[in-house]
């Protein structure tokens, strides 16, 4: 076999697992259109996805992935609850000399059922697990929604938690904002300076004085976060224990079971991520259910809080030193309320790379 | 024999025979004004390569010419380290490559208000902050590195200071070197917008052939440049 068909017959068998699991193998198009998926990953899909033109359709995209487009079909037409797989190539745009693929194959498995959303996360990580086992990969969980619960029930103003949940997925962004917020990293200069020149008049004013007015922005808009920036200003620190609290659940890496009780330890300090943990508490029980030992089960609170992900609640990986990820997923709701045009649907999936699977049996180089 | 491309007209020209010349290596045209050939005078196995500074890049990195004077920001836009590698910076073609936003907006001054007033923009308009450039790669890493979200970027191969006024982009990031284009069309650049400093360069490829001849040659010009010996 060449390597490219023992890489497909590889696909093929955990697709047949999908099936015998229970999903309808679906099918999706290479060609996506690129205004989707630029609206939900932003300017940085470009650095990833391949970009090309359509004569009639547009600027287009190479499938980067298949979770939406799934999603996409089952919001149109689906029945619930519902469990799809589906095999085929994916393209993403790497790095110069990183020496990793550009186009590969990708065995997924989506569930949407709104009945049991713990169990349904269980059943994906424990049949995971199950095609994987033997190869020897280390398995990582997470849980975007308790950081999410977190920042929602700080005791601060609206506009610093909707700034703050905005950057969830861009660690760096996060920080900086939650230093600030916290009274942890000084003011900007640059901030400042804009503090002491919005001082000097009404923004109405200060708009009108800076000159001929260009650009769609207007000028109520920037009145608007001008007064914004200024009450903002007097709001006071994010109070020392709270922000304490949330810089530990940044950095919190424990077994599954260890992890929870610590969270419940902190939950009377931090009520509102209560219902989440409560959520973790029943997922590990689910996954006890299905022979996970949570008691070793690595968890990082901050797992799969990278760019170009969409993941709002739990998330999982099987890594394997000096490989990408052998498999991923995760949670996301929001991304089904985004993408359903108002209708929603709890989902959870995950992909293999069945490249990797066939390395690491020795099957191709 | 060792190609190297110069810029072919104006003033990067010019700078560029001068710097050379200052070192002893004096390059000159040839023919007429319009004719695009040049000599070296007093170097053997160099022969120089009369390129628009634009296309410098794509002949670097398909290594048509080992050798290549032109902006970094063009090079840094196009190529990776993997396809030139830097042989010395020239000290003149100054221009930087920055972000610009309308001067009336009174509630930005830095890349992270930028940041906010597109996520503003994002939910008023309906669509994403746009910033018109030709400079995609360059900025949207520098946006990327600094979180930004919300925005978008729009080609726009010249006039970009315009953009803004008519209504093709909310902002803008293009090379400027006085910064009174922009006053005259109404922007102001972020007080932490510098995205490239560019300069000329000179700059090696690495995937041009460079035969046993090429480098002895390119040993003598090195040394008689002063820059290194072997730049990759």
């Amino acid at each position: 076999m060449t390597p490219k068909a023992a890489i497909r017959a590889e696909g093929e068998r955990f697709l047949q697992a999908f099936v015998a699991a229970g999903a309808v193998p679906v099918e999706a198009d290479i060609l996506q259109p690129a205004g989707t998926l630029l609206d939900l990953y932003g300017e940085d899909i470009r650095a990833r996805a391949y970009v090309t033109d359509d004569p009639v359709r547009g600027e287009m995209m190479l499938r980067p992935d298949f979770t939406v487009p799934v999603v996409q079909a089952h919001m149109a037409h689906g029945a619930e609850p519902a469990r799809y797989a589906y095999l085929g190539e994916v393209f993403r745009k790497q790095a110069r000399g990183s020496g990793r693929a550009s186009e590969y194959l990708q065995v997924g498995y989506e569930v949407f059922d709104r009945a049991a959303p713990e169990a349904a996360d269980a059943e994906v990580f424990a049949l995971f697990r199950d095609l994987l086992s033997g190869l020897d990969l280390r398995p990582v969980t997470g849980d975007i929604g308790i950081l999410m619960a977190a920042v929602r029930g700080l005791d601060t103003t609206e506009r610093r938690k909707s700034a703050l949940l905005r950057h969830v997925w861009r660690p760096a962004r996060f920080r900086a904002l939650l230093d600030r917020f916290a009274g942890r990293a000084p003011v900007p200069a640059g901030r400042l300076a804009l503090l002491e020149r919005l001082k000097a008049g009404s923004p109405a004013q200060l708009i009108e004085d800076a000159g001929t007015f260009v650009g769609l922005r207007s000028p109520e808009e920037i009145a608007a976060r001008a007064e914004a920036l200024v009450a903002d200003a007097g709001t006071p620190p994010i109070k020392a224990p709270e922000a304490a609290l949330l810089y530990d659940l940044l950095s919190l890496e424990a077994p599954a079971a260890h992890a929870l009780a610590h969270l419940r330890g902190i939950t009377s300090m931090l009520p509102a991520i209560a219902p989440a943990v409560d959520r973790f508490a029943a997922r590990l029980e689910a996954l006890s259910a299905k022979g996970v030992d949570v008691t070793t089960l690595a968890f990082e609170a901050s797992h799969g809080r990278t760019a170009l992900e969409y993941y709002d609640g739990f998330v999982f990986s099987f890594l394997k030193d000096g490989m990408p990820p052998v498999a991923s997923g995760g949670r996301y709701d929001a991304l089904t309320a985004v993408l359903g045009a108002g209708a929603f649907i709890p989902a959870v999936g995950g992909v293999i790379r069945p490249g990797l699977v066939a390395r690491l049996k020795g099957a191709v180089a | 024999m060792i190609r190297i491309g110069v810029p072919s007209k104006g003033r990067l020209m010019q700078d560029c025979f001068d710097w050379f010349g200052a070192r002893g290596v004096v390059m000159r045209r040839t023919g007429s004004d319009r004719e695009y050939s040049g000599v070296i005078e007093g170097f053997e196995g160099v022969a120089p390569v009369l390129l628009s500074a634009g296309e410098i890049p794509r002949e670097l990195a398909a290594g048509r010419i080992h050798l290549g004077v032109t902006g970094s920001d063009l090079v840094r836009e196009q190529l990776g380290d993997e396809e030139v590698a830097e042989v010395a910076k020239l000290g003149f073609g100054q221009a930087d490559l920055i972000l610009a936003v309308p001067n009336v907006w009174i509630d930005v001054e830095t890349v992270d208000d930028l940041d906010a007033a597109a996520a503003g923009f994002r939910k008023a308009h309906g669509h994403r902050l746009r910033i018109a450039t030709k400079y995609h790669r360059l900025v949207r890493e520098f946006l990327q590195a600094q979180g930004v979200a919300d925005y978008q970027l729009v080609d726009s191969q010249g006039a970009t200071e315009g953009t803004v006024k008519n209504g093709t982009a909310e902002a803008i990031a293009d090379i400027t070197s006085s910064g009174e284009t922009l006053r005259a069309n109404h922007l102001r650049i972020l007080s932490d917008g510098l995205i490239h400093s560019s300069e000329a360069v000179l700059w090696a490829s690495r995937t041009a052939e460079w035969a046993a001849a090429d480098r002895a040659a390119y040993a003598g010009l090195a040394a008689k440049l002063g820059v290194a010996a072997r730049p990759f």
